[in-house]
């Protein structure tokens, strides 16, 4: 291991330490594991563990955004339509309470069977979906509800209709939206966060991934199709891209990395809607009491400093 | 239409019509309209705004020119020149992403896909913002995303409005998740300009596409489009694999957008430079 590598794996691990991950003490084997995953940065993390990553944030029994707010919310009351033309089932949003207090959540929401893939649309949301969100955004806005975001989409759909409907428009909004707001707001990558279709709803104060979600700027598949020329290079790709969480939160993109049960989410649902509910008021009790103003500057200021240049 | 006869046709250099490239395939010389198959030197289409006059096909124009043609002569001062993308992801594909950005730096000259600076458009002062397709097309990524941004924070100085003229494919793949993170910067800088009383003219010439029409290209204050510009969030390639929809002949273009309430008004190039000025004009807080 060379020197710079091992300063930087340093670098890493202090920052990691410096991220206030959870509350308490009884997490701290998987704090410990997330940091041997951090370790395992300074040698190449091989293009095969990566795509494992891939393939769990993508997994069928993977819980979606309905799955933890059962678990996690009080008093949960679903908000529909974007007030305009429709009820997108792609994006759900509603109020509830969180150890008391009410916060406003909203999230993609990706279907378990065939009925419910269709009628969720995979999680592809139409600009109507980005437009409830943007309502829901400014209903929090005006109550002082906190705002938690769960992010799980493959993308924005891209289709005739969402075109004509103004796809790109409404994305660009939901961000500008988010950029306004002064309460605080969490974002959660639970599983993909695909492109302009997960950024819309995650310009938050805090964004989080959990530890098999991946979060990238195009699908592995696509990038391989216009790069590679070949789809079946998406491995090749996935890994080029780094889209895990652990190298997001190396890149600086997010700010910190909810645990999963061994194996992934999906083999203890309940036990991963606990790390994420820790994790989520953890946050939020630290971003508590701020000013709105101070928020919202933190919050710009944090976005304004993204991408890497000389 | 007036109907064109073959005479009408100016076609000086027939051998060039057509490019051989290194791998045999054969491509349409960029000076060839696509519109009606017209060829023309290029000091006749420097003169013409890159215009078919016969047609009225719009050509690609580059950023230099873009701005030669709507900046009163030698107003234009151009500012962070000097910024260059890093490689943060060491990313290779079939080739490392620094070799490509060299390859772009030499023959684009220009050290990212977009130029910034300040100007005068029919003697009024402002910032511009202009895209170049010909680097790595067009495509955002940390440059682009901080230019962008400087150019709101000078425009919020210095009390000017910003004109951005946007010609990309979207974000920069090689710069993975932090190219998609220039959409909220670029925003949060655009925020900034507006919430200290500045104003964005937004130009979306051809294409605007993917990670621009979804960051600052779609949040100006009033957004003008070329005609038979693309501009959509997916593009009808992706569009038509993935929902297997026949797509209608305007998919995505500013004719479309305008249709469906996307676009104030779509500008020929010839109008660009008097409905900036004008705009500009509406926009310039009496004093
Ligand atoms: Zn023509």
């Amino acid at each position: 291991m060379t020197s710079d590598a091992e300063l930087g794996l340093r670098d890493r691990l202090a920052r990691l330490s410096g991220v206030k991950l959870l509350r308490g003490t009884r997490l701290s084997a998987e704090f410990e594991r997330l940091q041997r995953q951090l370790e395992r940065l300074k040698d190449d993390t091989s293009d095969e563990e990566i795509w494992q990553r891939v393939e769990l944030a993508r997994h069928k029994d993977r819980p979606y955004t309905l799955d933890y707010v059962e678990r996690i919310l009080d008093d949960f009351f679903e908000l529909h339509g974007d007030r305009g033309r429709m009820d997108d089932h792609a994006i759900v949003a509603g109020i509830g309470k969180l150890e008391g207090r009410t916060i406003a959540l909203l999230g993609h929401q990706k279907g378990r069977d065939l009925k419910e893939r269709t009628k969720r649309n995979f999680g592809m949301a139409y600009p109507e979906g980005y437009r409830k969100a943007v309502r829901v955004m400014e209903l929090a806005d005006r109550h002082g509800f906190p705002l938690v975001t769960l992010v799980d989409t493959p993308g924005a759909f891209p289709g005739v209709a969402a075109e004509q409907h103004g796809q790109g428009g409404a994305i660009a909004r939901s961000q500008a939206m988010m950029m306004r707001l002064g309460v605080p707001t969490v974002s959660v990558v639970i599983g993909e966060g695909g492109s302009g279709g997960a950024i819309a709803i995650a310009v938050a104060d805090r964004v989080l991934m959990q530890e098999n979600a991946i979060y990238s700027v195009i699908s592995p598949e696509g990038c391989a199709a216009i790069l590679w020329r070949d789809a079946s290079q998406a491995k090749k790709a996935a890994s080029a891209f780094r889209l895990d969480a652990a190298h997001c939160l190396d890149l600086g993109v997010i700010e910190g990395i909810v645990p999963e049960p061994v194996g992934g989410a999906q083999t203890d649902v309940d036990a991963a809607a606990l790390f994420l509910r820790e994790s989520v008021v953890s946050h939020l009790h630290e971003l508590d009491g701020t000013a709105s103003d101070d928020l919202r500057r933190a919050r710009r200021a944090k976005f304004r400093s993204m991408g890497v240049f000389a | 239409m007036v109907e064109m006869s073959a005479t009408d046709k100016v076609d000086v250099s027939i051998e060039h019509k057509q490019v051989t490239l290194d791998d045999g395939t054969v491509k349409k010389h960029p000076n060839t309209c696509p519109g009606c198959g017209s060829h023309y030197r290029d000091d006749e289409l420097q003169a013409s705004l890159r215009v078919c006059p016969q047609c009225e096909y719009h050509f690609p124009v580059r950023g230099l020119e873009r701005i030669e043609q709507l900046a009163d002569p030698g107003s234009f001062a151009e500012d962070e020149s000097a910024l260059r993308s890093g490689d943060p992801l060491e990313f290779f594909d079939l080739r490392p992403y620094t070799e490509r950005l060299a390859e772009a730096e030499e023959s684009t000259g220009l050290g990212d896909a977009m130029i910034t600076g300040s100007a005068l458009i029919e003697a009024l002062p402002c910032r511009l913002a202009v895209m170049d397709f010909s680097f790595m097309g067009g495509s955002m990524g940390s440059v682009v995303g901080e230019k962008f941004a400087r150019a709101c924070d000078h425009a919020a100085a210095d009390r000017l409005p910003l004109v951005s003229v946007s010609s990309s494919g979207g974000a920069r793949m090689q710069e993975g998740i932090l190219a998609l993170m220039q959409l909220p910067k670029t925003i949060c800088a655009l925020e900034e300009l507006h919430a200290s009383g500045g104003v964005m003219i937004s130009v979306l010439a051809h294409p605007t596409t993917g990670g621009l029409l979804a960051s600052f290209a779609s949040l100006g204050d009033v957004l003008v489009a070329e005609p038979g510009a693309l501009m959509s969030f997916a593009g009808p390639r992706v569009v038509a694999q993935t929902t297997r929809e026949k797509l209608p002949d305007d998919f995505g273009l500013a004719e479309s957008n305008l249709r469906f309430g996307h676009i104030d008004r779509i500008v020929p190039r010839q109008e660009l430079r008097p409905v900036l000025a004008q705009l500009i004009r509406l926009f310039r807080r009496t004093a």
